[in-house]
């Protein structure tokens, strides 16, 4: 069973690399897809099914589908990425690395305090789930409703036709 | 009836006024704004009536607050001092001042800047009145100062005239040159005497005071600096004439009939103070001297109307000092009040020519007006007479009284004096004929414009002639068996006794007097009224040239100070300022401009830059956090 | 189904915290270094997944159910967030015609 962590693990490190470094972006959207599948797999190992679901739903299924849409409907599929300078990228490339080693090495030794107290395979279930999130957590749920309304509204308004004034007839 | 009531009646109109005018003047009517600015120096004027009428005893004192106080010496009072005197200067400014608003309300009616204009006048008459009732030095020097800007709006009044705003700032500066001496007397004054009220220095005076103490010496030229200054005397006079550029009513009012003589009234307030030291009297009658005669002779040869009348006024005004001078104090006061009543005529009369033949000034380019401008005629004629000192005009007395008085002090003075009233004599005849009399020398169609002016001008003349010819009799000569009533009057506040003169002198003075008055009107008219081709001086001698130019006075100042001033300033100005000064600036703002561009470049606005420095700094923050 | 839950038993929670910062750097890194915006859009969405791996982790490995719950609000807010950076992006595609964040360097005063 512990195998099936580290090949999970490293397949979904290699799909995240896939993801940033193939050049064609439908290529990293399909590689994202397959991250977003793996990240699923790991919720079920870790006894969050009904995460491991909503993960594929919204991820997998509705997000992506977005992106590959927008690429799609703008003509993306070729190639735009050129290189200007190596300056700019030894610079991310370097920062973001050491941050990660950063991380890294303050996350290796950590120790969580209590290890005993696993919840069991019922925890991540959609019964107890609904249980916490509308006893706890319902202001929260209730404002995140609020949220997709203005997002709605915000897109609607983003994406509406600039209206153009006609131009008043100067011969009167 | 209550002093303290009295004050307030007299002091605070002309403020009111001049805060409505000022402040609305432009979102009311017309007839609105006359009518405030007229009512303002009115009630004013019944307040001095009342003043004179019911206050009891020789002076009031009305403190009416603490204003500060000089640590370890003196409390200086928001205070005010009615006596005889002020009730004097107050019918002088308060009559005269009203007279004058009535009369501006149809001179200035058609410029837009009216209300502007009438506001100014408020502002000054409340100035002046704070200057008058003032009951110690600071308050009199608040409306000295107040005058003086007063003078310096009203001169600059047309600013869109270069000229005229230079001649603004002449009159303005040549009075702080005058007024340094005056507030270096105020603290020389608070150091000696440790206070300021001129009750407190007059007691302080009367116990301790010695005379020739060179320190009452020096505070009394301080004191006459500011004088000079502010009375025209030389060496500061210049301003005067060229502060002819403002409207003629201010003319009348501020540098004939009130400000210019509030250095006079300074030192008959003072005089207690003056008595202590001859030796600056001695300075003050020969500046008086000398002025005196320069003005008259000046005015010999000047062809601009206005201009022949303020040097007239410096050379009475020399009068006046000089009358100062030999400690005939009352005498001072009284040609300042008769010099008031014709001098304000003689401009208002002259203000009336201008206006009648739109805007010309020139004498040389007058003449023969008598048949259009009837009333402006009788009332120059009446002005002139009381000038050049005719009896029984108002001048002849005054004028025979402060003659009387310098001779029986000092031969000199009097004949200087003597010399200065022939000439005055000589320039008003002048002056009259070559305007009212003998042909029209500019072109017919300028001659059949030429109109009287409305009845809100007239009337004030009429009035103000009336006070010329009759304003004398306040001050009737010993020989004629009247009473001197200003003089029994005044004495209650200036303690003086009176001069003596023999009276075979008196009546040789009379005789000359008239004498040589109708021979100067006999020549000038010959010269000036019958002859068909008149000659104006046009400089052709040495001498005529010198006294066309003024002496080269204003060409000597510049010269003396002011070229050097200029040149240390722009010495100042090349090498401190742009070599010390800016390069240490530049300093800082070299090192901002320098650091900012190179900042700037932080705020590329490209998106991948912000992403990138976003990734770095929680970079540097998250070390900070683990490696602190 | 029982013998998931051994699996937390055996996988210390280093790893699982390891893992989601190698996948959130990789993230982190394609935001830096790709030009197209919608890859960098992209990697933002591998870093709030690697977010809430590690909040998953925590949570099971603790027994408590909250941290799956915000995880449930990360994933709301990052729909509506996809939603409407995409429309951005289409609206800057409009106007610009690239996806190029080189080329977007507006944002300035």
């Amino acid at each position: 069973m512990q195998n099936l962590f580290y090949i999970l693990s490293g397949l979904t490190i290699f799909a995240a690399i896939m993801v940033i470094i193939s050049k064609h972006p439908i290529r990293s959207i399909l590689f994202l897809v397959f991250t977003f599948f793996l990240i699923s797999a790991h919720y079920v190992l870790l006894n969050a099914q009904f995460l491991a679901l909503v993960n594929v739903v919204v991820y997998a299924g509705a997000i992506m589908v977005l992106f590959l849409f927008v690429v799609m409907f703008l003509n993306l599929n070729q190639d735009i990425e050129r290189f200007k300078s190596w300056i700019p990228l030894s610079a991310a490339a370097i920062s973001g690395a050491c941050l990660f080693l950063v991380f890294f090495s303050a996350f290796r030794t950590s120790v969580l305090a209590s290890h005993e107290n696993t919840g069991g395979y019922q925890q991540g279930l959609v019964e107890n789930l609904g249980e916490v999130l509308y006893r706890d957590y319902l202001f929260p749920m209730e404002i995140c409703s609020i949220l997709f309304l203005v997002a709605m509204i915000g897109v609607v308004l983003l994406g509406r036709k600039e209206r153009v004034e006609p131009i008043k007839n100067l011969v009167p | 009836m209550d002093a303290t009531l009295i004050l307030h009646l007299i002091l605070w109109p002309p403020l009111i006024g001049f805060l409505i005018n000022g402040l609305f003047g432009n979102s009311i009517p017309k007839w609105a704004v006359s009518i405030i600015a007229c009512l303002g120096p009115l009630t004013s004027f019944t307040g001095t009536v009342l003043a004179y009428k019911f206050l009891s005893g020789p002076a009031h004192d009305i403190p009416l607050y603490t204003w500060f106080i000089v640590e370890g010496s003196a409390k200086i009072n928001f205070g005010f001092y009615i006596d005889h005197l002020a009730i004097i200067m107050l019918f002088v400014v308060t009559g005269v001042g009203s007279l004058i608003h009535a009369y501006s309300t149809g001179y200035m009616h058609d410029d837009k800047g009216y209300s502007r204009f009438m506001a100014y006048m408020n502002l000054f008459l409340f100035s002046m009145l704070l200057l008058v009732l003032g009951s110690n030095l600071v308050v009199l020097f608040a409306g000295w100062e107040g005058v003086g800007l007063c003078s310096f709006l009203l001169i600059g009044f047309w600013f869109e005239n270069k000229e005229y705003n230079k001649a603004a700032a002449k009159a303005f500066i040549m009075n702080r040159i005058g007024d340094l001496g005056f507030l270096v007397a105020i603290f020389l004054i608070i150091n000696k005497f440790g206070g300021i009220e001129f009750t407190s220095i007059h007691e302080t005076l009367m116990e301790e005071g010695q005379l020739n103490d060179p320190q009452i010496a020096l505070i009394c030229l301080m004191l006459f600096l500011g004088v000079c200054g502010k009375s025209a005397q030389i060496p500061l006079f210049t301003w005067l004439p060229d502060a002819m550029a403002g409207p003629t009513p201010v003319s009348a009012l501020i540098h004939a009939a009130t400000m210019v003589t509030a250095g006079i009234y300074l030192i008959a307030r003072m005089y207690f103070l003056f008595d202590y030291s001859p030796l600056s009297l001695n300075v003050i009658a020969i500046t008086g001297c000398i002025t005196a005669l320069i003005a008259a002779t000046i005015a010999l040869k000047q062809n601009d109307i206005k201009k022949i009348l303020a040097y007239s006024t410096v050379s009475q005004l020399g009068y006046m000092a000089v009358a100062l001078g030999v400690g005939s104090y009352i005498s001072a006061v009284f040609h300042l009040m008769t010099h008031a009543f014709f001098k304000a005529l003689l401009f208002l009369g002259a203000g009336s020519v201008i206006h009648g033949l739109h805007g010309e000034q020139d004498i040389s380019k007058m003449g023969g007006l008598k048949s259009k401008m009837k009333w402006t005629y009788a009332v120059m004629l009446i002005g002139t007479l009381a000038i050049v000192g005719c009896p029984p005009f108002a001048g002849f007395f005054s004028k025979d009284e402060i003659l009387a008085s310098v001779y029986s002090k000092n031969f000199w003075y009097f004949l200087v004096l003597a010399f200065a009233s022939v000439f005055t004599a000589w320039y008003m005849f002048r002056l009259l004929f070559a305007t009212f009399h003998g042909q029209f020398r500019g072109s017919e169609v300028k001659f059949e414009k030429v109109h009287e002016s409305s009845y809100s001008m007239v009337i004030p003349l009429i009035v103000l002639a009336l006070f010329s010819m009759f304003g004398g009799f306040a001050g009737l000569p010993e020989l004629t068996g009247g009473e001197h009533n200003l003089y029994k009057f005044l004495v209650q506040t200036i303690a003086q006794t009176r001069f003596k003169v023999s009276h075979l002198f008196e009546y040789s003075l009379w005789g000359i007097t008239i004498v040589a008055l109708i021979s100067i009107a006999y020549l000038t008219y010959r010269k000036y009224a019958t002859s068909s081709k008149v000659v104006f001086e046009s400089g052709n001698s040495l001498v005529s040239k010198i006294i066309l130019n003024k002496f080269y006075l204003d060409e000597l100042y510049l010269i003396l100070f002011v070229n050097p001033l200029k040149k240390t300033g722009s010495w100042i100005i090349n090498q401190f300022e742009y070599g010390v000064i800016d390069r240490l600036i530049r300093i800082p703002d070299t090192l901002i401009e320098s650091s900012s561009i190179a900042l700037k470049n932080l705020q590329s606005g490209k998106l991948s830059w912000y992403l990138l420095s976003t990734a770095v700094s929680i970079l540097l923050i998250v070390l900070v956090f683990i490696y602190r | 189904m029982n013998t998931i839950p051994e699996l937390i038993r055996t996988v210390p929670l280093q790893h699982y915290l390891v893992l989601s910062t190698c996948l959130f750097f990789i993230g982190m890194i394609g935001v830096l270094v790709r030009r197209n915006i919608i890859i960098v859009f992209m990697c933002i969405e591998i870093m709030l997944n690697a977010v809430n791996l590690l909040m998953v982790s925590v949570s099971a490995y603790r027994g408590e159910a909250s941290g799956q719950i915000m995880v449930l609000f990360i994933m709301a807010v990052a729909a509506a967030e996809v939603s409407v950076g995409l429309a951005i992006i289409v609206m800057m595609y409009k106007n610009l015609k690239t996806t190029n964040i080189d080329l977007f360097n507006q944002l300035k005063g």
